[in-house]
C-alpha cells in the first residue's frame, strides 16, 4: 500500500483537501455560533444586570495604599520613617490647558525640565480625573509661592501625603538603600493588584531586599461613582495592611562612630556580633543622602554623585574588593597548623627576602633588614612576610584555596542584602579556566601575604574574622533581626552553619599571635593597646595599589595619594571571649597599624564599654 | 475546457480588469480587509478617547502593512515555496537570539532592537511555520505518513516552545495552531485527530505543572474572576460589564461609558472588542463576526481553487489561523477563554500584528492571482 502511495494521486488529494476545507469551515461556523450564543447571553439575558452595574452609578474599585513599614536599629532608633510631606498634584481633567499650566508652574516654582518630563510620562498611565504628583516633598518656600497664586491654577492643588524619610542620611544610605518612584520597567514585573496606587518601591539595600514585607498589603474600597467617575458613596472596603516593621541588628551610634573615625578616608568598616552573626556596623564612606532620591533626584545632582571621584553611590562594605594583604596571615597560619605543614614553635629565618630555589627573583620583606629567626607567634606579631612566603610555598595554592574557602572567602556571605560581590579566591583550576594559563609558583608565594589575585570585600573579611572568634565555626552575617507585622513577629534567621571541625587549640594559638599584634612589644598595632581594660586580638594589613619595581623602595611621600597602599585591620575583642569582630579598610591609608587599627579600636571600645540596656 | 479558456482570453480585457490583474489584487478579499481597517479606525478613535494622534499612528502602520501586502501579492508563490525552509531557519535563529539576549538582559524579551525599529521574530515565525510545514508535507504524498507527521510535529514544536519560553503564550498558541492547521488540511486521519485531542486533555495537568505563576493566575482568574476584583479578575469583570451593558443595539459610537471612564483597561489593544460590543451592541458584534467570516470564507475558497499542494496547504492554514486569532481574542474578552495576549486581528491598536496578518493575506493573493501560470497536471 505504501508503495502505491509513493506516486502522487492528485484526484485522491484533491478530494481529501476539499473535504477538509468543508470540515474546517463547519468547525469555524460552529465555534462562531458559540461566540454568538455567549454574546446573546451577555447582551440580552444579562443586559439588565450588567447595565445596572455600568449605568449612571457605577461601583469603582479604588486601591487603599498601605503604610510602609518602619525600620529601626537594634536599640529602637528610627532609621527609616514615613513623614508628612506636601506634594503638588494636578488633575488634568480640570485643567483647561495642561501644557500652558505646566509652563506657568515651571516658571513660578523653578521646576527642572526632567521633572516635567517625568510627570508627563506618569500622567499618560493615569486616568484624566486622577490626581498625579508633579512635585513631591515641597519646601515651605514652594508652598508659600504656590498658595498665593492658587486661584490662577484650577485643577492644581497641594496635597498632604506620606513620604519616606531617612534621618541618618549618608550614615545609613548603604545599609537601607532608599525608596523611589516606581519606574516603567518595574511596573511590568510587579504584581499589578498589590501596587495599584503605590508610588514608591525599594530600590537598594534593606528597602529593596525586604520590599514585599515593607510594602504591606493593598486594600481596596468599592466606591459608588457618578457618570463622570467621581466618588459619591463608599460601599464596601477592605482595609490595607501596613508593611512590617523591621528591627535591624545594626547599631546606628556605633555606625556613626565608625563612619566618623574614617575621617577623610574613603573606605569601609564592618562589625559583626560573633555569637549571632548580627551586623553591628556596615559603614561605607562616603555615603550619600538618600532623601533626594525619594522625591525624585534632579539630573544634575545625580550626575554629580555619579561623577564624583570618591564614588559615594558605591557600597564599599558590600561590593568593594580589595587585596587583603597581611590580614590574611592569621588564616594562612591556621592552615599551616591544620595541615600539620609547620609547627607552632618551629622557627624560620628571615633575612629580609625570600627566594624560590633556583630563581633569582627576591620576594622582599617589608622590613629590609629582616626579622631574624621567627616562630609563628612572632611572625604574626611582626607581620613577617618571609615566614609566610615560606609557609605558602610549603602549603601550596590548592590547600590554601581549600582552607580559605572554609572561612567564606570567594563566595557571598549570604547577608540579607542584594548585590554582594563574591570576591576572588584563586586556585590552579580557576586560573586555567579564567586566564587559560598555568599557575606559577611565584603566585603561590604572594598569596601567602594576601597579595596577587586574592580579592575580598570588607564584609567577607569581617565574617572570616568573626568565624575565627567563633572557634572556627562559620558565621553568617545578617541585618534584619526582627520582623513585626500585624499578625506575627518573626525573629532573625538561623545563623550557625555548623562546625568546620577546626582544632580549637590551633585557633587559640593564632589568636594568641593576634593578641601580640596589639599588646606585644613588637606588635604592629601596639599603638591602640593603651588604656583598655580588655585585650584585642588583631592583625594589620597594607594592600598594594601600586607595585614597586624590584630594586625600588616604597616611600609614601614620593607616591601620589591615589597610588598609596590601602590600610587594613581586622580585630576580635575581648580576646579571651570574643564578642565582636571588626574589619576596617581605609583606602590609601598607607599603614594598617596607625590608620586602620585606631578606627577598629574606637568601635570596639564603644561596643564593649558603653553597653545599652537592651 | 481548453477552448473555453482560450475564447475568454480573446475577449478584449476591460481597463480595470487589466489593472487589477497587474496589481495581483483579489477584489473580494481586498474589500473585506479595507472594511475591517476602516472599522478599526472608527472603534480606535472612540476607544482611545478620541485621540487623533493614536489614529494617525495606526493609520500609518496599516498603510504600510497594505503596501507590504500588495508587494507580497506580486511575488510568485513558487518563490515562497522555494525559500520556505530558509526563512523558517532564519526565524528559528532569530528566536534563539532573542532568547539568549533576553537572558543576558534579564527578564522577558520578545524583540530584537535593530536600531530603527524593534523586530519581533515571533511575528515572522507565525507565517514561516505554516510555510515550512506546507513545504515539507508537499514534498511527500498526502495524506502524510507517520514518519512525516512525526517530523512535521517536531518542526511545529520547535518555534512553539521557543516562543513559550519568552514567555509569550498567546503567540506560541497561534504558531502551534498555524502548523497544526497545515497537518489538518493535509489529511491527518480523523481517528488520529481524536487521539491527539484526548491526549491533550490528559496532558492538561502536566501542562499546569510547567506553567509560570502568572500563567496559572490567569487560569484561576478565568475560572473565578470575582475572587480578585482589584487585580487579575479586573479585566474580565469590567469587559463583561461593558459588553453586557451594550445590549442589542449598543450605546452608539463614542457612547461607551465604561471605556470612557477608564473602567476597562487596555481598551485600545487586547480588549477593544469590549468597546465595540458596548457601542454597537449585539447587532454590531454579529456584523463584525460576519465580516470576519466572509474574509475567512474567501480565503478558504482561494485555497480550494488552488491545485498546487504547497499553495493550498499554506492558503488554508493562513485562513484558519486568522480565525483562531479572532476566536481566541473574542473568547477571552467575553470570558469563555483565559486571558492570553492576543489582539483582535486588524482592529486592535498596534503595528506588529497588522503587518504579519496583512503579509499573510498578501501571500494568499499571490497564490490566487498567480495560479494560472502554474503548470497544471
Amino acid at each position: 500500500m505504501s508503495r502505491f502511495h509513493t506516486i502522487k494521486d492528485n484526484r485522491v488529494e484533491n478530494r481529501l483537501f476539499l473535504n477538509r476545507i468543508i470540515a474546517a469551515f463547519m468547525l469555524i461556523l460552529l465555534l462562531t455560533s458559540g461566540l454568538i450564543v455567549r454574546l446573546v447571553y451577555l447582551q440580552i439575558v444579562g443586559h439588565e444586570h450588567y447595565s445596572t452595574l455600568a449605568k449612571d452609578n457605577s461601583i469603582k474599585i479604588e486601591p487603599l495604599v498601605p503604610t510602609r513599614g518602619i525600620i529601626y536599629d537594634r536599640h529602637g532608633k528610627v532609621l527609616a520613617e514615613n513623614t508628612q510631606s506636601f506634594s503638588l498634584e494636578l488633575i488634568p481633567e480640570q485643567i483647561p490647558d495642561l501644557n500652558e499650566t505646566l509652563a506657568r508652574l515651571q516658571k513660578l516654582l523653578d521646576i527642572p525640565d526632567d521633572k516635567i518630563e517625568q510627570y508627563q510620562r506618569q500622567r499618560k498611565r493615569q486616568k484624566t480625573f486622577t490626581s498625579t504628583a508633579l512635585l513631591l516633598g515641597m519646601n515651605d518656600e514652594e508652598i508659600a509661592k504656590f498658595s498665593v497664586m492658587r486661584p490662577y491654577f484650577p485643577g492644581v492643588d497641594i496635597k498632604i501625603g506620606l513620604v519616606r524619610n531617612y534621618p541618618y542620611k549618608e550614615l545609613s544610605s548603604h545599609v537601607l538603600g532608599y525608596v523611589s518612584r516606581i519606574n516603567e520597567a518595574e511596573i511590568k514585573t510587579l504584581p499589578a493588584a498589590e501596587y495599584r496606587g503605590s508610588t514608591y518601591i525599594g530600590k537598594l539595600g534593606i528597602e529593596a531586599a525586604y520590599e514585599t514585607l515593607l510594602h504591606g498589603k493593598t486594600g481596596y474600597a468599592e466606591i459608588e461613582t457618578n457618570v463622570r467617575g467621581r466618588a459619591i458613596n463608599n460601599v464596601n472596603s477592605v482595609a490595607p495592611e501596613s508593611g512590617a516593621n523591621l528591627y535591624l541588628t545594626l547599631d546606628i551610634d556605633l555606625q556613626k562612630t565608625a563612619y566618623d573615625a574614617l575621617e577623610e578616608f574613603n573606605g569601609a568598616v564592618v562589625a559583626i556580633e560573633i555569637k549571632t552573626g548580627g551586623v553591628l556596623v556596615l559603614a561605607s564612606r562616603p555615603g550619600f543622602d538618600p532623601n533626594p532620591f525619594v522625591v525624585g533626584i534632579g539630573n544634575d545632582e545625580y550626575q554629580a554623585l555619579q561623577a564624583s571621584d570618591s564614588q559615594p553611590l558605591y557600597n564599599r562594605a558590600l561590593r568593594g574588593l580589595y587585596p587583603p594583604g597581611s590580614t590574611m596571615k592569621p588564616f594562612i597560619a591556621l592552615a599551616g597548623l591544620e595541615y600539620n605543614a609547620i609547627g607552632y614553635e618551629q622557627k624560620h629565618f628571615c633575612p629580609g627576602y625570600y627566594q624560590l630555589p633556583g630563581v633569582s627573583h627576591k620576594y622582599r620583606d617589608w622590613r629590609k633588614s629582616g626579622h631574624g629567626s621567627v616562630s609563628m607567634n612572632e611572625a604574626i606579631t611582626e607581620s613577617c612576610d618571609v615566614y609566610f612566603y615560606n609557609l605558602a610555598s610549603v602549603l601550596g595554592i590548592d590547600r590554601m584555596h581549600k582552607f580559605l574557602q572554609r572561612f567564606g572567602f570567594g563566595e557571598r556571605t549570604g547577608i540579607d542584602l542584594i548585590g554582594e560581590k563574591t570576591g576572588l579566591l584563586p586556585s590552579q583550576e580557576w586560573k586555567r579556566q579564567q586566564k587559560k594559563q598555568a599557575w606559577y609558583p611565584g603566585e603561590t608565594i604572594i598569596t601567602g601575604i594576601g597579595q596577587g589575585y586574592l580579592q575580598v570585600s570588607p564584609l567577607q573579611l569581617a565574617r572570616a574574622t568573626a568565624t575565627l572568634g567563633n572557634h572556627g565555626d562559620i558565621v553568617t552575617p545578617f541585618l534584619v533581626d526582627k520582623i513585626v507585622s500585624a499578625h506575627s513577629t518573626t525573629v532573625g534567621p538561623e545563623t550557625h552553619q555548623g562546625s568546620m571541625h577546626i582544632n580549637e587549640d590551633n585557633v587559640n594559638k593564632i589568636i594568641a599571635g593576634m593578641i601580640n599584634v596589639v599588646h606585644g612589644e613588637h606588635g604592629t598595632a601596639k599603638l591602640i593597646s593603651k588604656g583598655i581594660p580588655y585585650q584585642i586580638a588583631g592583625k594589620t594589613g597594607t594592600a598594594q595599589v601600586y607595585s614597586i619595581k624590584q630594586e625600588e623602595t616604597y616611600n609614601e611621600n614620593n607616591i601620589p595619594f591615589k597610588l598609596r597602599d590601602h590600610a587594613l585591620f581586622i580585630a576580635l575583642a575581648p580576646a579571651d571571649d570574643p564578642k565582636i569582630a571588626v574589619a576596617v579598610v581605609a583606602e590609601h591609608g598607607s599603614h594598617g597599624g596607625s590608620m586602620a587599627a585606631p578606627i577598629a579600636a574606637k568601635v570596639i571600645k564603644q561596643f564593649l564599654e558603653e553597653p545599652h540596656a537592651d | 475546457m481548453q477552448t473555453e479558456t482560450r475564447s475568454e482570453q480573446f475577449q478584449p480585457p476591460s481597463l480595470i480588469g487589466t489593472l487589477l490583474r497587474k496589481l495581483h489584487i483579489d477584489i473580494p478579499l481586498m474589500i473585506g480587509l479595507l472594511l475591517i481597517a476602516l472599522l478599526s479606525f472608527v472603534i480606535l478613535y472612540s476607544a482611545s478617547g478620541q485621540d487623533l494622534d493614536v489614529l494617525m499612528r495606526q493609520a500609518a502602520r496599516v498603510g504600510l502593512a497594505f503596501l507590504l501586502m500588495t508587494a507580497l501579492a506580486h511575488v510568485d508563490p513558487y518563490q515562497f515555496k522555494r525559500y520556505s525552509a530558509l526563512l523558517f531557519g532564519i526565524g528559528i535563529v532569530l528566536l534563539l537570539a532573542v532568547l539568549i539576549l533576553g537572558q543576558i538582559g534579564k527578564g522577558a524579551q520578545r524583540w530584537l532592537d535593530l536600531g530603527f525599529f524593534r523586530f519581533q521574530p515571533s511575528e515572522m515565525i507565525k507565517i514561516t511555520t505554516p510555510m515550512m510545514i506546507a513545504w515539507y508535507l508537499s514534498e511527500h504524498p498526502l495524506p502524510p505518513r507517520a514518519k512525516h507527521l512525526f517530523i512535521a510535529t517536531l518542526l511545529i514544536l520547535l518555534p512553539t516552545l521557543l516562543i513559550a519560553k519568552q514567555p509569550d503564550l498567546g503567540t506560541a498558541l497561534l504558531v502551534a495552531s498555524s502548523g497544526a492547521a497545515v497537518l489538518f488540511f493535509s489529511g491527518l486521519s480523523w481517528w488520529l485527530i481524536s487521539a491527539i485531542a484526548v491526549t491533550l486533555a490528559g496532558l492538561t495537568p502536566v501542562l499546569w505543572h510547567f506553567m509560570r505563576d502568572y500563567q496559572r493566575d490567569r487560569v484561576h482568574t478565568f475560572l473565578n474572576p470575582e475572587a480578585d476584583p482589584l487585580g487579575r479578575g479586573y479585566h474580565i469583570i469590567q469587559s463583561k460589564i461593558a459588553i453586557g451593558s451594550g445590549g442589542i443595539h449598543g450605546k452608539g459610537w463614542l457612547g461607551s461609558s465604561q471605556s470612557k471612564l477608564d473602567f476597562l483597561p487596555e481598551s485600545s489593544t487586547d480588549f477593544i472588542f469590549a468597546v465595540f460590543a458596548e457601542e454597537f451592541g449585539l447587532f454590531g458584534c454579529v456584523g463584525l463576526l460576519s465580516l470576519y467570516l466572509l474574509i475567512i470564507a474567501r480565503c478558504l475558497y482561494i485555497a480550494s481553487q488552488t491545485k498546487d499542494t504547497y499553495s493550498r496547504l499554506l492558503a488554508s492554514s493562513l485562513a484558519f489561523t486568522f480565525f483562531v486569532y479572532v476566536f481566541v481574542n473574542i473568547g477571552m474578552v467575553i470570558g469563555v477563554l483565559p486571558v492570553v495576549g492576543v489582539p483582535l486581528p486588524l482592529i486592535s491598536y498596534g503595528g506588529t500584528s497588522v503587518v504579519t496578518l496583512l503579509a499573510g493575506f498578501g501571500i494568499l493573493m499571490s497564490i490566487h492571482t498567480h495560479k494560472k501560470y502554474l503548470i497544471q497536471p
